[in-house]
């Protein structure tokens, strides 16, 4: 297996790599960036141009072999450059969420010791100067968009773009130089360091070496056949492991074109614009799309609705079967292939979504709803299943053996097993070499024969041999009855409502299940707007009464839902409230990459917790909020908690309505 | 140097287009903004009347090249009236404005547009069902040339002209952050981005005096915030003179070099914002005064 599944010496690094791109895919698109209204393109000659100009102006600021070098701003070819510029120079690049608070920038380059970070603006900018007052070890930082900074001290400032012009300058000095250190970088050396958000403590630097990440990129460009004439946008933070994958490592290796969007507001545009072939987006975007859909639908009058709620339950019969090359009668093909062209095509192009041939989610469980819907219309959307410490890839989809409640079959050259206590390991190329500076974490996570574990309790489904996670281990538990907790279980069963935009179940060692739930304020705000309901703020909206009712109803159909499950049945939500505020990632609440902190919640919200489980029908509670640029304000609130009728076992049917009806404050 | 030469180094985040433009230049790039010294303009002993009612009564100040000047002052005091003088939408029966040094005669609004002043409107005056692009192409109009024919066959001068037209309302766009909205209806958006939009028509036109008529009405803190940024950008990266009225004190008195304080068409106070603050006659105007 291991002849199949790394990569050869000569493409063994990054620049080596982009190298080879350079003359074998010469004129061939390499990245494109949206500026001023047109995209603005790179081929890989060009861009193995910029590589190398702007390395040796890296050479020239000093940076030496194993520096580490800060990468903060949102996707950008200059900025993807810089990554594999670092790594011809022999440095390592250390992408950081560029939406962090200036404290935990400082933590992440105190910890790598980052003596160069490269940054987008003048907001990143400010947010380095803040740091580098705390602590000396930052020397340059090199600016992309010099917009807002004419009057700043340039003593450790400096243009990229003049950066670059200053490397075009040295060439003919610095190039054998270049050329040196390109050379003696191995395979085994670090590619990159990427500080996981982790839902737990300080954050992690997971170190991944240039054989991990190529071989991951070879093995599973294979998998699905990805080739130069692919095209992704890229538009997920660069920070995060998976742009890392996509963008960095797999649109290298097969070298297809990277699109970067004009900015964040743009995003749904430019995806319209470029028409990926090869798409990952996680849950969210797919649930808020769909979301979006439905609203405008509902807005739409009555026959266009009627088209589309009839082209809609059309393809939810025949798409997938298409999808999976299984037979369908010829009427209902001929039917499909009239709604494709009237209804579903249009559909398709308004989502940006007409031209994926390989779409993927992962991070959180998709809702089957969504799944199926996107499967219907013909979008080959798949799941994967994947961490920081694997360079994402440890289970995927094939094409055509796609369930919605599994994540696949191990990715090729990944080994998997399940320990007895359910936890998930693997073991694959991909496998990093360890946490930066961090060896009792690496050898908590990686054993001597290279096994990882993943932190996921999960099992084999023995009908179709996939993988199938279950939750966090350390968030599977008992209740005080002894029954068995899994709150991802219920939540995600809630979060497929449009309405529910986050939700989180609490229960461990307590009688019953309880939540919280955070509403969606575009699909609730349009639900109130066309009642008639008139609100003034978010949590205004969140009190009203309605809500709570329709929450309430949604609340009882996952609990008939949840009722179904024997092993779960105890993870029914018998008392919930509506959050006053969105769980935000500025107050810890959520990661940047969207997943709940459950400890941070339980602690700040102890007080919600409680009155849910003694029986009090509303509690007051005043928390503390950050406001982007970091200042802190407070909220006040009378939350009200309801109850939601839960499924009696129906073994014990005539002693459990009376137990809930009677239920006594029962946390011990 | 004009004040718009410095638009040639108008700052814009793609690497690519800013190398095909001159980096020449790094002792500019690097440079202060002109110190506030030179008069835009002057107003001297200005009198408006409508009929029988006087708006102004005998108001002279002046604009200092690259400065933020606020005009502030209760409601009814003559705020706007003193930005239509200025703009040359009123002509005032007395007094003499001064533009550049030179007596400027009663003027056509457009051809004070030609002179290099821009406004934007208390009310918004945009086409609400033309884009965002399409809305701050207009500002482009007083630098286009070609006619009605050239344009229509769109060959030759008129599509380079096009071109050029639009980059620079790119630019503009980039700089608005406004990207998101390029192509939708201006009636749709938002009061505050219409604000935006509005700011983004009169830059376009690259003017060397920017008139605002109250830029933060109806806006909550956070568009206000931006706002602010917004318009202390435009005085620092391109080198434009700000003339704005604003009621919200606060915004005033953190963006503007020097205020001058209106009440009753009278010329109340005029300085920093620091003076202003102190200054009792305007804390008498805006606090009111106990009648003995």
């Amino acid at each position: 297996m291991t002849t199949t599944t790394t990569v050869p010496p000569e493409l063994g690094t990054f620049p080596r790599v982009v190298q080879r791109n350079a003359t074998t895919f010469g004129e061939r698109p390499a990245y494109r960036e949206k500026a001023f209204g047109i995209w603005q393109g790179w081929t890989w000659i060009q861009a193995h141009e910029q590589v190398r100009a702007l390395a040796i102006g890296l050479i020239d600021l000093g940076v030496e072999p194993a520096d580490k070098i800060a990468v903060i701003g949102r996707n950008r070819p200059a900025f993807y450059w810089t990554m594999i510029a670092a790594q011809y120079v022999g440095a390592i690049p250390v992408p950081v969420y560029q939406d962090s608070s200036a404290d935990e920038v400082a933590y992440v380059m105190e910890h790598c010791g980052a003596r160069f970070a490269v940054v987008d603006d003048q907001e990143q900018v400010d947010k380095l100067l803040d740091v580098s007052a705390r602590t000396p070890i930052l020397e340059r930082i090199v600016y992309v968009d010099p917009r807002g900074l004419r009057k700043y001290d340039h003593a450790l400032l400096h243009d990229f773009a003049a950066v670059q012009e200053k490397g075009r300058t040295l060439r003919a000095e610095l190039d054998p130089e270049l050329d040196r250190r390109a050379a003696l970088a191995a395979g085994g050396d670090a590619a990159v360091i990427l500080y996981t958000s982790g839902t737990t403590g300080r954050p992690k630097g997971v170190v991944l070496t240039h054989d991990n990440v190529l071989a991951t990129a070879k093995n599973t460009c294979a998998f699905d056949s990805l080739s130069e004439h692919e095209s992704i946008l890229a538009y997920l933070p660069m920070a995060w492991v998976g742009d890392f994958v996509f963008s960095m490592a797999q649109a290298t290796w097969a070298g297809f074109c990277v699109n970067c969007p004009e900015n964040a507001g743009t995003m749904h545009k430019d995806l319209q614009e470029i028409g990926a072939t090869y798409f990952f987006a996680p849950p969210r975007f797919f649930e808020g799309l769909l979301t979006s859909i439905r609203i405008r639908m509902e807005d739409a009058s009555a026959f266009k609705r009627w088209l589309f709620d009839g082209a809609i339950e059309r393809a939810r019969a025949v798409g997938p079967a298409l999808l999976e090359g299984r037979d369908v009668s010829l009427p209902a093909r001929l039917l499909h292939r009239l709604d494709h062209a009237l209804i579903l095509g249009p559909l398709l192009n308004a989502t940006g979504l007409s031209a994926v041939r390989v779409g993927y989610t992962a991070g959180e469980a998709i809702g089957p709803e969504i799944f199926d819907f996107y499967r219907s219309l013909g979008i080959n959307l798949k799941q994967l299943y994947g961490q920081t410490e694997a360079c994402v890839f440890v289970t995927q989809q094939p094409d055509g053996e796609v369930h919605p409640d599994t994540v696949g079959v191990p990715c090729p050259g990944v080994e998997i097993r399940i320990d007895d206590s359910g936890e998930v390991l693997y073991r694959s190329p991909g496998a990093f070499r360890e946490y930066y500076k961090n060896p009792e974490a690496t050898a908590d996570t990686k054993d001597a024969q290279g096994w990882v574990s993943t932190g996921d309790a999960g099992f084999f489904d023995s009908s179709s041999g996939h993988l199938r996670i279950i939750d966090r281990a350390k968030d599977v538990g008992r209740l005080a009855n002894g029954h068995l907790f899994a709150p991802k279980f219920t939540e995600n069963k809630l979060k497929f409502y449009p309405d529910i935009l986050e939700t989180v179940v609490f229960g461990r060692d307590r009688t019953f299940c309880t939540a919280f739930i955070n509403i969606d304020l575009t699909a609730v705000g349009n639900w109130a707007e066309r009642n008639n309901i008139a609100y003034a703020s978010y949590q205004e909206l969140a009190a009203h009464p309605k809500v709570y009712g329709s929450i309430q109803s949604h609340i009882e159909a996952v609990n008939r839902s949840v009722a179904e499950d024997e092993r779960l049945f105890d993870c029914q939500v018998h008392r919930f409230l509506v959050l006053h505020k969105e769980l935000d990632a500025d107050d810890g609440e959520i990661t940047r990459t969207g997943k709940v902190r459950r400890r941070t919640v339980e602690q700040k919200y102890a007080t919600l917790i409680e009155a849910m489980h003694d029986g009090s029908d509303q509690v007051y509670i005043e928390t503390e909020i950050t406001y982007e640029d970091g200042r802190k304000g407070a909220i006040r609130a009378t939350l009200e908690i309801r109850d939601a009728r839960v499924e009696p076992r129906a073994d014990a049917a005539a002693r459990e309505p009376a137990a809930d009806a009677a239920r006594a404050p029962a946390h011990a | 140097m004009p004040p718009h030469a410095n638009r040639q180094r108008m700052p814009h985040g793609h690497p690519l287009m800013r190398e095909a433009m001159s980096m020449a230049d790094p002792a500019a790039a690097a440079g202060a903004p002109p110190v506030p010294s030179v008069p835009v303009m002057e107003l001297g002993h200005i009198t408006l009347r409508f009929g029988g009612v006087t708006a102004i009564k005998d108001i002279s100040f002046d604009i200092l090249e690259g400065e933020v000047r606020a005009i502030i002052g209760p409601n009814g005091a003559g705020k706007s009236s003193m930005l239509n003088v200025i703009s040359g939408f009123y002509h005032p029966q007395e007094g003499e404005i001064r533009y550049r040094g030179k007596v400027r005669p009663a003027m056509k609004p457009y051809q004070i547009a030609r002179l290099g002043v821009a406004r934007t409107f208390q009310n918004i005056a945009l086409f609400k069902g033309m884009s965002t692009l399409d809305n701050i192409m207009t500002g482009r109009l007083t630098h286009m040339k070609s006619g009605l024919f050239a344009q229509a066959i769109w060959k030759g001068a008129a599509e380079r002209e096009e071109i050029e037209q639009r980059e620079r309302a790119e630019r503009i766009i980039d700089f608005l952050e406004i990207q998101a909205i390029r192509k939708a209806p201006v009636g749709s958006l938002s009061y505050g981005m219409q604000k935006r939009v509005e700011l983004g028509r009169a830059l376009v036109s690259e003017p060397s005096l920017l008139l605002l008529d109250e830029p933060m009405a109806g806006m909550n803190v956070e568009e206000k915030e931006d706002m602010s940024r917004f318009i202390l950008d435009v005085n620092d990266e391109f080198g434009t003179t700000i003339a704005l009225i604003e009621h919200d004190m606060g915004v005033v008195m953190d963006i503007s070099d020097r205020v001058v304080v209106m009440d009753y068409g009278a010329k109340i106070g005029d300085g920093t914002p620091d003076q202003v603050r102190n200054d009792q006659a305007v804390i008498d105007a805006y606090l009111g005064v106990a009648h003995e």
